[in-house]
C-alpha cells in the first residue's frame, strides 16, 4: 500500500524551492519599478487625464488572465496523456491564480469604466466573457473541492479545465455577435507611444508575479500531497 | 461492424432509460411542473404588462427548459448509482461511449417533450404569435435542445457522483452553456419577432456550430469521466 508515497515526497528537495523566494523578490521589485516607471513617464491622458493609469494594473492582469486558462488546458491535456500527479496539481494552480487575476480584472475594470463611460458594468464581449471566464474557473475550483478521491478529481478537473478552456474563446465570439461597446482592446499598436513602454514593463512584471504564484501554490499543493502519503504510510505501520 | 454494435449498446441505454420512466411517469411530471412553475415566476418578475411579457418570452422559454433540464441530468444518473447499476454498465464491452449515446438520447427525448409542453405553456401564458416559419422555429428548438442535452448530460456524469451535486451542476453547466444559450434565445427572439431582416439564420448556423463542437468534445472527453 506503500503506492506513489516516494514520488511526491522526493519533489519537494530543498534546492529548487529555496531559488524562488529569490525570484518572488525579484518579480514584486519588478513590478513596483514598473508600476512607478510607467506613471512617471506617461502623459495624462487627452479623454481620461490620470485616470488613464489604471491601465498599467488592468490591462496586465487582463493578459494574465487570458494566459493562466492557457496553462490549466495545457497541463490539463499533459496530465490525460502521461497521469503524472505534479501535473494536475499545476492546472489547479494555474486555475486558482487565474481566478485571482479574472476578478482582479473585473474589478479594476470597474473601477477605470465607471468615471469613463459613467456605469459600472456594461454587456459587452470583452468584460462578460472575462465575467463567465471567473464563474468557469469558479466551477472548476468547487469541482476541485467537493471531490475526495484523488485520481477522480485529477481526472474529472482535466477534462473540466480541458472544456472550459475550449468554451472562453468560443463565449468571447458569441457575445461578440451578441453585442459590443468596449474601447479597442488595448495592445502596443493601438496606444499611443508614450504609454507602450509602460504597459511592456507591467505586462512582463504581471507575468513574473503570476509565475510566483503559481509556482507558490504548487509547492503548497505538493506539500499538502506529501504529507498526506506520509500520515498514510505512518498509519499503515511503514512509516520508518 | 463495431459502431453497429455500439449503437445497439446506446438504443439499449437509452429504451431502458425511457421505459424505466415511461412507467413511473413521476420524473417527467414532476421536472415538467416545475418547469411551468418556474414560467409563472417569471410571468410575475416581468409582468403583468402583455408586451415586455412577450418580449421576453423566448429567453425565459429556455431558461425555464434549462432549469427544469438540470433536474433530469442529474436523474438519468441517479438511477443508475441507486441501483449500483453504473460499474456494471461500466464493465460491460464495448465503447464507453455507448453509454455516453445512451444518455443523451434518453436525456434529448425527455428534454424535448418537456420543452413542447412548456412552449405550449409558454405560448398560451406569455400570449406569444405562432410566425409563419415555424418550421425553422421547431429547427432552432432541436438544436438547441441537442446543445442544452449534451453539455448537461456530459457534466452530469461528474456532478452526481460528487458531493452536493445539486450545486455543482448548475455551476458547472450554466456558464458552459452560455453560447448555446445565447444563440437559442437570438434565434428564436429574431423568428418570434417576425423581423424578416434579422439574423435569425446566423444564429441559427452558429447554434449548429456549437453542436457540433461540444458533441465532439464531450464525445473524446467521456472516457476520463466514467472510468474513474
Amino acid at each position: 500500500m506503500t503506492t506513489s508515497a516516494p514520488v511526491f515526497t522526493g519533489n519537494i528537495d530543498a534546492p529548487r524551492t529555496s531559488r524562488w523566494p529569490i525570484f518572488g523578490w525579484f518579480a514584486f521589485l519588478f513590478l513596483i519599478a514598473s508600476q512607478i516607471t510607467a506613471i512617471l513617464i506617461s502623459p495624462p491622458d487627452r479623454d481620461m487625464g490620470d485616470l488613464q493609469k489604471i491601465m498599467y494594473v488592468h490591462v496586465p492582469a487582463a493578459w494574465m488572465t487570458m494566459l493562466a486558462p492557457l496553462t490549466v488546458l495545457i497541463f490539463g491535456l499533459r496530465y490525460l496523456w502521461k497521469r503524472r500527479e505534479q501535473d494536475d496539481l499545476l492546472a489547479a494552480a494555474a486555475a486558482e491564480v487565474a481566478t485571482t487575476f479574472a476578478g482582479l480584472t473585473l474589478v479594476l475594470g470597474m473601477i477605470w469604466a465607471r468615471p469613463t463611460w459613467g456605469v459600472w458594468w456594461t454587456w459587452d464581449a470583452r468584460l462578460t466573457s472575462m465575467l463567465v471566464l471567473f464563474l468557469i474557473l469558479a466551477g472548476y475550483l468547487a469541482l476541485r473541492a467537493l471531490i475526495d478521491d484523488q485520481e477522480r478529481r485529477a481526472q474529472w478537473s482535466a477534462v473540466v479545465g480541458i472544456l472550459g478552456a475550449i468554451n472562453v474563446p468560443i463565449v468571447y465570439m458569441s457575445v461578440r455577435w451578441w453585442r459590443t461597446i468596449h474601447q479597442i482592446q488595448s495592445n502596443p499598436s493601438t496606444v499611443d507611444p508614450a504609454y507602450v513602454i509602460g504597459l511592456r514593463l507591467n505586462a512582463f512584471a504581471f507575468l513574473f508575479v503570476m509565475i510566483y504564484f503559481i509556482r507558490r501554490r504548487y509547492e503548497a499543493a505538493l506539500m499538502e500531497r506529501a504529507a498526506e502519503h506520509a500520515s498514510r504510510a505512518a498509519a499503515l505501520g511503514n512509516g520508518r | 461492424m463495431s459502431w453497429q454494435r455500439d449503437w445497439r449498446r446506446a438504443r439499449a441505454i437509452a429504451w431502458k432509460d425511457l421505459t424505466a420512466e415511461r412507467r413511473s411517469k413521476a420524473g417527467f411530471n414532476a421536472v415538467t411542473s416545475l418547469a411551468i412553475t418556474i414560467l409563472v415566476l417569471f410571468g410575475f418578475a416581468l409582468g403583468p404588462d402583455t408586451r415586455a411579457v412577450r418580449d421576453a418570452a423566448p429567453g425565459v422559454i429556455w431558461l425555464a427548459a434549462l432549469f427544469a433540464g438540470v433536474l433530469a441530468f442529474n436523474r438519468s444518473y441517479q438511477s443508475e448509482l441507486d441501483g449500483g447499476a453504473l460499474e456494471q454498465l461500466v464493465l460491460y464491452p464495448g465503447s464507453r461511449k455507448a453509454i455516453y449515446a445512451g444518455k443523451l438520447l434518453a436525456n434529448f427525448v425527455f428534454v424535448a417533450l418537456m420543452l413542447v409542453v412548456i412552449i405550449v405553456a409558454g405560448v398560451i401564458l406569455f400570449q406569444v404569435a405562432i410566425p409563419s416559419e415555424w418550421p425553422s422555429l421547431l429547427g432552432i428548438i432541436l438544436f438547441g435542445t441537442i446543445g442544452l442535452v449534451t453539455l448537461g448530460t456530459f457534466y452530469a456524469a461528474m456532478s452526481s457522483r460528487s458531493r452536493a451535486r445539486e450545486v455543482l451542476l448548475p455551476l458547472l453547466l450554466f456558464p458552459m452553456l452560455v453560447p448555446v444559450l445565447l444563440a437559442a434565445m437570438e434565434a428564436t427572439k429574431a423568428l418570434l419577432g417576425g423581423n424578416l431582416m434579422s439574423d435569425a439564420g446566423a444564429w441559427a448556423r452558429l447554434l449548429i456550430v456549437f453542436d457540433v463542437v461540444f458533441l465532439a468534445a464531450t464525445f473524446l472527453a467521456f472516457e476520463s469521466v466514467i472510468e474513474v
